[in-house]
């Protein structure tokens, strides 16, 4: 007789889960350890980074899970999502039945055409990487900039610190660039969601 | 007193900080998806600290690579996935056969042949005890946590000095590619363990001497103490030998030089086993997913533990018996068609019904899979 407990089954509220999908090459993976390693700083957090990839090096699916605790983390992986950041269609279509109710979406919103919801964050990541930030390579730091700004889950300085600590010699600025970009975007949503438009 | 320093680090790199800590001055290997970065972070470390990092032509040339080292006198390593371990396994018997200790890391990945690279599995389990041919007895454990592939691998190498044995450490792909948050320990905080060396002088020394605890000491290479080094049956001085009165002593040795202090080897943890009717059972990345399920579904009033085995080989027999001694039912969960359940099946006496949860599609059984199987046998 199946039925007898899953019914009275709680989803765990002491776990914040992140997960950064999109395809393969797009830096999800890396962009979640620099996630990791700023919501870790201050050491008082316990945090599971990990991801699922395909054999390519290039495309295929690419997802990576951030899951946040004040205390044990049993289950490694995600389970209901507190936020996805979806940078593909396929990658929304795959991860958005996994997002909490009121769980924080935020799309590319030129690769992403059809969204579920009204209820998102929408910025052309890809785009503004290649004509503002200089590069299409930082589209990941651009939507890291983001998620800081819309979760409030990093301060600004830290999350700064946490991509320049990962960057590639001479390419800091403009991976300061990027995160900056992301967090004025991300920021400038927020306050228009605030205000109701 | 300072809070401790924690990093935010990859699995197969804190089992290279708990080789280092445990003594590890030697590294050979071939890198593997997915357990690269173990080699990666050996090339980085060793070197800073006087040690060697070899990248060899093939896993066979790896696992004789360390075995000639620790038979010269360093402890050492090597890491790989299942296809490696397969061909490693041929020199995995000479170690056990030459009574040399070395750690080989195995994060598993799905099988048979080349599998699925960047997927998990559990699928080599049996292997690690029954790999290579002839009757030997096997030790493998198995980290749950990042943290734990740190301490696990401290453990193999005090296990295989302790012994003077190849120990397996037996890690999936889950744990290896995760990144969790990790305190390096401080030197004197774990016991390490090193192999004991011969007082005697080198015209005295037998090598391979039947003690009290079956274990001999080990002379390295080099040290002025010449002794022979065959993977053919021997006598106490290392010779070739196939005289009934000396062959099964040694095998005798290579068992019960382990399964005599086989709780010496024993690590488990079990949680929620107070009053628990039934039993989750598992090892690595499912006990995250079984500790999980357990926590919730006690929470729904389910009477269920969990019981995480640290040590896959030895078998934990007596204390798995003890453990769930009060429960009705057991569930094995385990990422393959079904391996550990046979030793539970061996294992706990006829009252206690026996139920299995397998996944073999390269992603890990969730807390709610586990939850359903719960569900379905209650």
């Amino acid at each position: 007789m199946a039925g007898k407990i899953l019914d009275k089954i709680e989803i765990p509220q002491d776990r914040f889960e992140l997960r950064l999908s999109g395809s393969g090459g797009q830096g999800m993976i890396l962009a979640s350890v620099i996630l990791g390693e700023a919501i870790g700083a201050d050491g008082t957090k316990n945090i599971t980074q990990s991801q699922s990839y395909g054999p390519e090096a290039r495309g295929g699916a690419s997802k990576a899970d951030v899951v946040v605790s004040s205390g044990e983390i049993f289950y490694p992986k995600a389970m209901k999502l507190d936020l996805l950041l979806a940078m593909t269609q396929e990658s929304l279509d795959s991860y958005y039945p996994f997002l909490k109710e009121n769980g924080t979406l935020i799309v590319d919103d030129v690769l992403v055409t059809e969204v579920p919801t009204d209820n998102y964050y929408g910025l052309p990541f890809t785009r503004l990487a290649r004509e503002e930030a200089g590069h299409v390579m930082v589209a990941n730091v651009i939507a890291l900039g983001a998620i800081g700004a819309i979760t409030g889950i990093v301060t600004h300085e830290t999350l700064v610190e946490a991509v320049l600590a990962r960057a590639p010699r001479g390419t800091e600025e403009k991976n300061r660039k990027a995160v900056e970009i992301g967090y004025r975007e991300g920021a400038r949503l927020l306050k228009e969601k605030a205000a109701g438009k | 007193m300072a809070i401790k320093k924690r990093h935010l680090m990859l699995g197969n790199l804190a089992c290279v900080h708990g080789a280092i800590y445990a003594g590890m001055r030697f590294f050979a290997g071939y890198p593997i998806t997915p357990s690269t970065e173990v080699a990666e972070g050996c090339a980085r470390e060793l070197p800073k600290i006087g040690g060697k990092f070899i990248q060899m032509e093939d896993e066979i040339g790896s696992i004789a690579a360390i075995v000639g080292a620790s038979v010269a006198g360093l402890k050492s390593m090597t890491a790989t996935s299942g296809p490696g371990y397969s061909l490693m396994v041929e020199n995995i018997g000479y170690a056990y056969m030459t009574e040399t200790p070395v750690v080989v890391i195995n994060v598993q990945r799905g099988g048979p042949s080349t599998g699925m690279p960047t997927k998990g599995s559990q699928a080599d389990t049996m292997q690690a005890r029954w790999g290579t041919h002839g009757d030997y007895t096997a030790i493998a454990v198995a980290p749950s946590t990042v943290q734990e592939c740190l301490t696990e691998t401290i453990r193999a190498f005090n296990l295989a000095e302790r012994f003077r044995t190849p120990v397996t450490v037996l890690l999936d792909e889950v744990i290896a590619h995760s990144r969790e948050m990790v305190t390096i320990p401080e030197k004197g905080e774990f016991k390490v363990y090193d192999r004991v060396k011969p007082t005697c002088t080198p015209e005295e020394y037998v090598p391979f001497e039947m003690t009290p605890n079956g274990v001999s000491p080990m002379a390295g290479f080099g040290e002025g103490y010449r002794f022979n080094v065959t993977g053919l049956t021997h006598d106490t001085m290392g010779f070739t030998t196939n005289r009934p009165e000396e062959v099964s002593p040694k095998l005798d040795k290579l068992a019960n030089k382990i399964l005599k202090y086989r709780d010496e080897t024993v690590k488990m943890r079990t949680e929620m086993m107070d009053g628990a009717e039934i039993a989750f059972i598992s090892y690595g990345s499912v006990s995250r997913a079984a500790l999980q399920a357990v926590m919730l579904a006690r929470k729904a009033g389910v009477k269920v533990g969990t019981v995480q085995l640290y040590t896959i080989w030895p078998f934990p027999e007596k204390q798995l018996r003890e453990i769930c001694a009060g429960c009705k039912k057991v569930i094995v969960g385990e990422l393959n068609m079904g391996q550990m359940i046979y030793e539970v099946e061996r294992v706990l006496p006829n009252n206690i019904k026996i139920h299995s949860i397998q996944r073999y599609d390269g992603e890990f059984l969730t807390p709610m899979q586990l939850l359903e199987k719960l569900d379905e046998v209650l």
